[in-house]
């Protein structure tokens, strides 16, 4: 190989982990597969899926090269201009399905709660990270208040599901970070007791969503239908599937919404239980990779953000396919890195791009 | 390393265990990840593995949908394919009310779009009433092809409206035939449990309509077919997206009738404005030849249901259209009897034909005088010109002689006073009076001054004009006795099979020749040279009848009957029966016509138009006239 050409591929690939990187090649490929069934074969959907894809990995690359410590530099801001754009929202929201969560600025319109999906880990990593020789049961309380502003502003818009899923994220930094067991079984049973007052604040449609969940043949045509269908879909599937581009809950169109949350759906019909084996092999395989990089990270701050990344992206994938195989309630999750839509690959491919960071940078740190 | 062992600094080995904390808590975490994926997995494991089954019956169910595939009903054409019922494809425009959010303001919509006519309306909501609310419910038909684009064009502002083409039942002949033919009418569900109760709904999955009177209801196992089913695969918003499987309907069988539909007009039209009844038959099969109640209604009216303003208008009119005069209609034969009566002396031996009774113009019994039309009575009158002239006088005392009793059993041999057995519903039995008839209805003796205006076809007495029909054909078929039918064959249109109807003679009367060729000679001397020669005056044949006149008043002793003073329905009715040829007869008819006096003059000229044509192929020129 000419020299120029391997200082090229050096430039290109000294940040990149080779390991993630196949893993998340591998189901974005099984997700192209599965969109070209659920788009009946339109290439169209296919292809602006591909240049979805190609900008993450752009992205990706790019936070790759990004030292850990720019990062840390960043997150109070974020942090910061991710709450204010949520009260903004909360003051200024434009309305879409019964929803206050856009914000209209200049030219286009924005979801800061998306954001708020890497700056709150971000900002309780960097926290923790601050606080790393004193850390007091004090921090933690602070710690969850953090959490908790922009979680409560996100679940009044109201936004259940991305509410949950930073409150996930959050949680995550908190256990790593060392909350003491104590305090973790105390809250588990405050927690418990609430429960019927977490009810009683619930919106009547998150309500139904859970009641539908429950039994979702009570409303087959309504709330129900989707988990109705979805699950005939998986259960239809069988051991081995009905085939590629064969499936017909997907092609006849019982699946609602199969090119994006409900996608897992169509995966399963046409690739049956084998095929789901595969799937979650090969999650477990990228959370694994994952894990390891978070366990050999060199700063708190490191590890912490990984850690939250890696089970923020195994908290989406299970979410999505609980909702689909009906045993949980419908919330707007993208199955990760299959689903179609481009913000959710590009945000996604971040945090593998800031895994791959930390990897990668470890060892300049220490030198 | 010199350095860390002199200093061994707390800082390193915080941290070191603040690492191993860590690492355990990811443990912790990893366990979780594989419980949770796990939990997934066994789920995926029963829903695709132990409720496999489940889930693709139900995946299939999703996927394929069973339809119906109506058969066409068969058609009725007349013995010379003249078509009296048919089917022709028009669009519908239907709402499914289930579907629609405000039916009102729907509709209110659509007439924006298509003409709605408040009958439309009328018609909609009753049958909105009487349906389930998923159904599909008409609420214009017969939509031209302008409508139907104008439509298409709006469609997406009408949900649970569509435009479906469909085939539609007509009667082209209209009221002429509507006794006769009777109509079809969406299924009620009183006929749902009947279908169900003989094990034949799926057959009608797919129809709307049902045969309701006449042949239509009759032969309706014969029309309406046998119906087909299409399996499709469908999509979730339930348009079919290709046929997986395909049983092809089989259409219903067509009915050819006996009946002259030309004929058939001639007659209904030699009424004129009068109403009345004629039944014409061939006497030797019992075909009927035409079969005529007037006046009629539009049968089609009743197809998609009929409005309730255009129902009541029928329901409520004086002339009673709904009524099938031919054979639910009774009247006193009137003298149209007397034939009958001479031929029950003759087979009692009561009589012999040339026993002559002096006619002093009336006949007591019991202190009440019985009065014949003619005032100073017929003078000598033998059976012959008893029938030609028609004399009551000698019927009072025959009548008298021979008692109600062997009457009634005489009369029940040509069929008076039971139901023919023709092959449409709505027959009624008529009164054939008797001592056990009296005693069952009114639980009374019979009294033998009762027996004496039964001689002249009046009292008790009371027919169909179809059962004097079938009389009249007996007799004129010599005493062989056909059950008058209406259709002729069935015709399966795949095999191109007939089925006859009734092909063979219901039974022998067992009467004499010499017997009946006495009556039969008097009817021609009626037509020759009595009280029906005017009407059949000139007749390139020779032909056979009996004049009638029966009451609708009783008159008071010593009163006489002035037609123009007594109010219209209290008139007399007019009958006339007739057969012709005389010595081969082709037709044997009666005819009423309604409160117009005397059957020689209102009914015999519509036997005359009726048997012209029939014959002769003579149309008239103008409806049968008192002249």
């Amino acid at each position: 190989m000419p020299p120029v050409l391997r200082r090229l591929w050096r430039f290109l690939t000294m940040h990149i982990d080779g390991i993630l990187l196949s893993a998340v090649l591998l189901l974005m490929f099984t997700g192209l597969l599965v969109l070209l069934s659920a788009s009946n074969g339109s290439y169209m959907r296919v292809s602006g899926q591909l240049m979805n894809m190609l900008v993450a990995l752009g992205v990706m690359w790019v936070f790759a090269n990004i030292p850990p410590h720019y990062l840390m530099r960043l997150a109070l801001p974020l942090f910061v201009l991710g709450c204010s754009l949520l009260i903004g929202v909360a003051l200024f929201g434009e309305i879409a399905n019964g929803a206050r969560r856009w914000l209209h600025i200049g030219v286009t319109r924005i979801q800061p709660s998306e954001l708020m999906k890497i700056a709150v880990p971000l900002m309780l990593a960097w926290y923790f990270n601050r606080n790393e020789a004193s850390l007091k049961l004090r921090n933690y309380v602070l710690a969850a208040l953090m959490l908790a502003f922009p979680v409560a502003l996100i679940a009044r818009q109201p936004d259940l599901g991305t509410a949950l899923l930073i409150t996930a994220s959050g949680c995550y930094v908190i256990f790593l970070a060392g909350l003491s067991w104590r305090v973790i079984a105390t809250l588990a049973v405050v927690g418990l007791g609430s429960l019927p007052f977490l009810w009683s604040a619930l919106h009547d449609y998150q309500r139904q969503r859970i009641l539908t969940l429950l039994d979702p043949t009570g409303d087959p045509l309504g709330t129900g239908y989707h988990t109705i269908q979805s699950t005939i879909a998986v259960g239809s599937g069988g051991l081995l599937g009905k085939g590629w581009m064969n499936g017909t809950q997907t092609h006849l169109d019982f699946i609602p919404e199969r090119t994006t949350d409900f996608v897992f759906a169509v995966y399963a019909e046409e690739f049956g239980l084998l095929g789901n084996a595969v799937l979650l092999m090969l999650f477990l395989f990228l959370i694994a990779r994952a894990m390891i990089i978070t366990a050999n990270a060199p700063t708190l701050f490191a590890r912490l953000l990984a850690g939250a990344i890696t089970l923020t992206f195994f908290t989406y994938a299970f979410v999505n396919m609980g909702m689909v195989a009906g045993i949980l309630p419908v919330v707007g999750v993208p199955l990760p890195l299959i689903s179609y839509g481009g913000t959710s690959l590009v945000s996604i491919c971040l945090g593998f791009g800031i895994l791959m960071s930390i990897n990668t940078h470890k060892k300049l740190v220490q030198t | 390393m010199s350095e860390l062992s002199i200093n061994p600094g707390i800082e390193i080995r915080d941290s070191d265990r603040e690492l191993q904390r860590f690492r355990g808590r990811l443990i912790v975490l990893g366990i979780f990840v594989l419980t949770l994926f796990s939990l997934l997995f066994l789920r995926f494991f029963y829903l695709q593995v132990v409720q496999h089954g489940h889930y693709s019956t139900l995946a299939e169910a999703n996927r394929i949908s069973v339809l119906p595939i109506a058969p066409h009903r068969g058609i009725i054409v007349d013995r010379n394919g003249v078509m009296l019922a048919h089917n022709y494809s028009a669009y519908t425009l239907e709402i499914t009310p289930s579907k629609v959010q405000d039916l009102e303001a729907t509709i209110d919509d659509l007439a924006t779009i298509v003409e709605i006519a408040p009958r439309d309306r009328r018609r909609f909501k009753k049958l909105l009433e009487e349906s389930k609310r998923f159904e599909s419910l008409p609420i214009r038909n017969r939509l031209s092809d302008e409508e139907i684009a104008r439509f298409a064009v709006h469609r997406y502002r009408f949900p649970g409206v569509e435009a479906k083409a469909r085939l539609f039942r007509q009667y082209p002949q209209g009221e002429m035939f509507s006794h006769l033919v009777g109509h079809i009418g969406r299924i009620n569900r009183r006929e749902v449990e009947q279908l169900e109760k003989d094990g034949r709904l799926t057959n009608y999955r797919g129809s709307d309509y049902i045969g309701k009177t006449g042949l239509e209801q009759r032969y309706e196992k014969f029309l309406h077919g046998t119906t087909g089913v299409e399996e499709v695969e469908v999509d979730s918003g339930g348009r079919a997206v290709r046929t997986l499987s395909r049983t092809p309907p089989i259409s219903g069988s067509n009915l050819v009738l006996n009946l002259d539909a030309r004929l058939q007009e001639v007659a209904y039209r030699a009424f004129g404005d009068r109403r009345g009844a004629l039944v014409a038959i061939d006497p030797a099969t019992g075909g009927v030849l035409a079969f005529v109640s007037k006046p009629g209604f539009d049968p089609n009216l009743f197809v998609d249901g009929i409005d309730p303003q255009s129902w009541s208008e029928l329901n409520g009119s004086p002339d009673k259209p709904l009524l099938n005069r031919a054979a639910a209609g009774t009247y006193p034969p009137g003298s149209t009897f007397k034939p009958f009566m001479a031929l029950a002396a003759l087979f009692y031996g009561k009589r012999t034909p040339q026993q002559a009774i002096s006619d002093p113009g009336y006949f007591m019994f019991g202190g009440h005088r019985f009065r014949d039309d003619k005032v100073d009575g017929h003078g000598m009158v033998d059976m012959y010109k008893s029938i030609v002239v028609s004399c009551d006088t000698y019927y009072y005392v025959l009548a008298n002689d021979l008692g109600i009793d062997p009457i009634a059993r005489f009369m029940a041999l040509f069929g008076f006073g039971s139901r023919t057995g023709i092959d449409i519903g709505g027959e009624v039995t008529g009164t054939l009076p008797s001592t056990d008839w009296k005693l069952r209805r009114y639980k009374q003796k019979w009294y033998a001054g009762e027996t004496i205006s039964v001689g002249i076809g009046q009292g008790y007495n009371s027919y169909t004009p179809l059962q004097l029909a079938s009389a009249v054909a007996t007799l004129a078929n010599d005493g062989v006795m056909y059950r008058p039918h209406i259709v002729n064959y069935i015709e399966d249109i795949r095999t191109r099979d007939k089925t006859l109807i009734e092909p063979k003679p219901l039974r022998e009367l067992g009467i004499k020749p010499e017997h009946i060729k006495v009556i039969k000679d008097a009817l021609i001397g009626v037509n020759k040279e009595g009280t029906g020669a005017r009407a059949f005056a000139d007749t390139p044949y020779v032909s056979a009848g009996k004049t009638g006149t029966a009451q609708v008043i009783a008159i008071k002793q010593g009163e006489k009957y002035v037609e123009s003073r007594v109010a219209e329905q209290h008139r007399d009715h007019a009958l006339f029966i007739a057969y012709a040829p005389a010595d081969k007869p082709t037709i044997a008819l009666a005819v009423i016509a309604e409160n117009s006096g005397f059957g020689a003059r209102a009914a015999a000229p519509i036997a005359r138009q009726v048997i012209d044509y029939h014959l002769l192929g003579k149309l008239p020129k103008q409806p049968a006239g008192d002249d």
